[in-house]
């Protein structure tokens, strides 16, 4: 058998490709997951905060998932879990094993990549010092402490202020352990605004802004750490050291989106994000092999996770029913100065719209996001305030890509006088 | 009464307790760590040297060359992972021409077949990531790669299976001599034997020192490395080594058994047990390094670590009794990882000269079977899942590691007390995420398996804790 499209992952980015692909009118899917549960790393995202933007209400993580996976119910579509995707290939095959079926080799007229992200660990930033137990990312202590019910230490340095780190800062404190610092190389925070407030501030642990970890101590497990203001360079400043005794490190210095498989298959990558370089309808480079959620770029908020992993699966649907979409004179996106990166790369001439993701480099202050076509301005949106930690949007409507004489648009972000 | 009893279980030790268990002896390993090969063995450059560069005459050269040869047989016979890839030395001016011309006479002296100077053409077809200033380079073809960790656990459990007893967590506190026979004291049991191998690595001066004035010191000197992903795997096809000059010996790049790369090491003077990392010495190693590979992605870096060489104060290994029954292997530095199963060779020769009957078994296994599922062909998969469903439960996503090579680590010969020991037996978190998705799963595998308490699983050694107690929701449930 044949599917019509095959979803690998069944986190939040899966569930939606897959339940879109099905209003469209695609029966034959399968979503294939390889943890034992759907929901991906939702379920362990125990704190409130999802779905204000797609519900206009405040959900749990394990809460956003589940409606979703009660959605599944009477549509028809598979699902196959604790099942690992070894291979997928150009040509739509989907290479997978679980105890059950063991090794099997799947078909699918279309597939949706969705497997998230990872998070970078110690060795990606070469932090000196010895190696005990006690240094961990921050979503695998959570998983320790929301799902397995185990705590992971009892007073904690934080290195890095993403989301996650911030997250367990708080969720740390509530267990019982005591969070010293928050330490972040940057002069800013990587992570939303509302968590510095609601995980930090409001349990009174100090954010170290441009510091970092120049030293671990502890022969088996943790003894202390010390940490150094950084310069412009961000090397560590003599003289300016602090220690603390502490038991645990957690590290929330980064996600990378999950592609090997994306990689084997020989799919286009973004070195930028090391995300899918993907079309505005979540296109790969490959024709009927979509990508979206974390494993395209890594997002703030899962609400636009849903919202982009629809898009792939509303284009996946019309890819079996009505074909190729034409590449011609495809539109080309570009990062101006101080953007970070932009997706999607491309955008089809025949979008009906096509909504544009970036991350700037730098805090801004009052400022505006341009596109541009060559020297002609195509729209202008203002900010109040930027940061690299918040993802910015820019949706650019049918009327606005008919005036795009080139093959390229590219995005500026500048700071504006009063 | 044990007949040998040999102190500590890094490679020699391992490879001595491998030749010595096919004879029919009562033989004790004494290992003070909770796992085997936890020092020097662990953490190097992973390298079977191809043994052109000890000055011939020394031990060094004469069991390097030795000790190729058996590392082949070995590593094919207990099935640990090895690739014969070779070994470029290479130069960048004509000084260092005339170096590695040295190194090639060098290395017929010492015996090493194939090796040939490679001009820069050659050079760059045989690497094509090699920097533009390479003139050329000197080639040894018998140079291999090992799992240097996997290579000693398989002598160390083949010896176990062979009715060695191998006492972990077993530290030497002192050794008198009584009649004629050795009583060693330890933390735990006193062992009684009547020849004593001491193969302890970094401690060896110290463990001699218990029974006689040592000839020769340890300066122990760290080595810090990068292990990249996989994704730099291939940039490097061989073991690419700098022209030692003044300045040093440079550092290596090298692929890895298990497709990684590796870069380094420095060497500094540190202490026996100072494995810690610094910055100063990795970017030290990442400048030398670029010289060689300038295209090396360090962004791609999934983990630093340090090893300690137990060199000796005579520049060579120091091999020889320092008491009656009492044989010393120490001092082995680089290329001990290398030389170790001819080291054991000639120990046990040694000792059969002092009087051990050396009387061999009817019945010696030597043979040991690792299944690494990801590498069979779909078919033999399928069937190991019929058999066993676990196979079926990739664990590792980074590595694909399935759940019942983890079970099979459990149940091996010398069975894994922590997280890290299973790492290490069956290659679960040595990938990108290095550990981060699948330490929780593995913890509950374990403590399925063992029956351990949570709170009772290690890290690594003893004091690694990973958890602190329950939470407050599953204490309350």
């Amino acid at each position: 058998m044949t599917y019509e499209l095959i979803v690998v992952g069944g986190g939040p980015a899966g569930l939606a490709a897959a339940l879109a692909a099905r209003e469209k009118g695609l029966t034959k899917i399968l979503i294939i997951e390889r943890d034992r549960e759907l929901g991906g790393i939702l379920n362990q995202c125990i704190h409130n905060g999802f779905g204000l933007h797609y519900f206009k209400e405040e959900l749990t993580g394990p809460e956003y998932a589940g409606r979703f996976i009660k959605m599944l119910g009477g549509t028809g579509i598979e699902v196959m879990c604790d099942t690992m995707v070894l291979q997928v290939t150009r040509d739509k095959q989907v290479h997978c094993i679980n105890p059950e079926r063991g090794y099997q080799i799947l078909e699918a007229k279309s597939i949706v990549l969705a497997m998230g992200c990872r998070e970078r660990t110690r060795g990606a930033i070469s932090i000196p010092g010895t190696r005990p137990a006690g240094v961990l990312t921050a979503g695998a202590a959570q998983r320790y402490v929301n799902i397995e019910g185990h705590m992971v230490g009892k007073r904690v340095v934080i290195l890095g202020s993403g989301d996650i780190g911030l997250i367990m800062a708080r969720r740390m404190t509530l267990e019982g352990a005591k969070v010293l610092a928050c330490v972040e190389v940057m002069p800013y925070s990587g992570g939303l605004q509302r968590n510095i407030v609601q995980c930090l501030e409001d349990f009174d642990i100090p954010l170290y802004l441009s510091h970092t970890i120049i030293d671990i101590r502890g022969k088996n497990r943790v003894e202390g750490v010390t940490i150094a203001k950084v310069g412009p360079d961000r090397k560590p400043i003599k003289g300016s050291e602090i220690d603390f005794d502490c038991d645990t490190v957690l590290l929330s210095v980064g996600l990378i989106p999950e592609n090997e498989l994306t990689r084997n298959a020989g799919i286009e990558l973004d070195p930028k994000t090391n995300g899918v370089a993907v079309w505005e309808n979540m296109e790969t480079s490959t024709p009927g092999v979509f990508a979206s959620g974390n494993v395209v770029h890594v997002h703030d908020l899962v609400d636009y996770v849903t919202g982009e992993s629809k898009l792939a699966g509303v284009a996946a649907a019309e890819y079996v029913k009505q074909g190729e979409r034409s590449r011609k004179n495809a539109i080309t996106v570009k990062e101006g100065k101080d953007v970070g990166f932009i997706v999607p790369l491309y955008i089809h001439r025949e979008a009906m719209d096509a909504e544009i993701f970036f991350r700037v480099r730098r805090i801004f202050d009052k400022s505006v996001i341009t596109v541009k076509d060559g020297d002609k301005v195509l729209a202008q949106l203002k900010r109040a305030h930027m940061a690299p930690g918040e993802m910015e949007r820019v949706k650019l409507s049918r009327r606005l890509l008919d005036a795009v004489e080139g093959n390229e648009i590219t995005v500026y972000a500048e700071e504006v006088d009063e | 009464m044990y007949d040998v009893a040999i102190i500590g279980c890094g490679i020699t030790g391992a490879a001595c307790a491998y030749y010595l268990s096919r004879y029919n002896l009562k033989i004790a390993i004494l290992e003070k760590h909770n796992d085997v090969c936890c020092e020097t063995t662990r953490a190097n450059s992973a390298i079977i040297h191809a043994g052109y560069d000890p000055e011939p005459g020394t031990l060094c050269a004469k069991y390097n060359a030795r000790g190729n040869e058996l590392a082949k047989e070995i590593c094919e016979k207990l099935s640990v992972a090895y690739k014969q890839i070779g070994s470029l030395v290479v130069a960048f001016s004509e000084e260092e021409m005339k170096t590695i011309g040295v190194l090639l006479e060098r290395g017929k002296a010492n015996g090493v077949p194939g090796v040939r100077i490679v001009e820069q053409a050659e050079l760059r077809e045989m690497e094509p990531f090699i920097s533009e200033e390479a003139l050329g380079a000197l080639y040894a073809p018998t140079a291999a790669i090992v799992n240097p960790w996997e290579y000693g656990l398989a002598m160390a459990e083949t010896a176990v299976r062979n009715s060695a007893e191998l006492f972990l967590n077993t530290e030497v506190q002192g050794i008198t001599n009584e009649n004629g026979a050795w009583k060693i004291k330890t933390n735990g049991a006193e062992i009684e034997a009547k020849y004593v191998i001491n193969a302890a690595g970094v401690w060896a001066d110290d463990i001699t020192a218990l029974v006689a004035e040592p000839d020769y010191k340890i300066n122990p000197s760290a080595g810090e490395y990068y292990l990249l992903d996989k994704s730099e795997g291939t940039r490097a096809k061989h073991v690419i080594f700098q022209c030692p000059n003044e300045n040093g010996k440079g550092v290596l790049v090298s692929p890895t058994v298990h497709g990684n790369l590796i870069v380094g090491p420095n060497a500094i003077p540190s202490d026996k047990d100072d494995t810690s990392t610094k910055t100063a010495s990795l970017d030290f190693v990442r400048e030398k390094a670029v010289k060689s590979v300038p295209s090396i992605n360090f962004r791609e870096n999934i983990r630093n670590f340090t090893g300690v060489r137990a060199n000796s104060s005579t520049g060579d290994f120091a091999i020889g009794f320092s008491a009656e029954n009492f044989l010393d292997l120490a001092g082995i530095k680089s290329p001990g990882l290398s030389a170790a199963p001819a080291i054991a060779e000639a120990a046990v020769e040694m000792l059969g000269e002092k009087g051990l009957a050396l009387e061999e078994k009817a019945d010696f296994i030597d043979k040991r079977e690792h299944i690494r599922f990801k590498e069979l062909d779909g078919e033999t998969q399928n069937r190991l899942i019929g058999e066993q469903s676990a196979y079926g439960r990739v664990v590792c996503r980074c590595e694909t590691i399935t759940e019942g090579e983890i079970l099979n680590a459990l149940a091996s010969p010398i069975p894994p007390v922590s997280l890290d020991g299973i790492k290490r037996r069956a290659g679960t978190g040595m990938g990108r995420c290095q550990g981060g998705f699948c330490g929780p799963k593995i913890l509950d595998i374990m403590a399925n398996y063992k029956k351990y308490a949570y709170e009772d699983i290690l890290q690594d050694d003893t004091g690694s804790y990973i958890l602190t107690g329950e939470t407050k929701s599953r204490r309350d449930a």
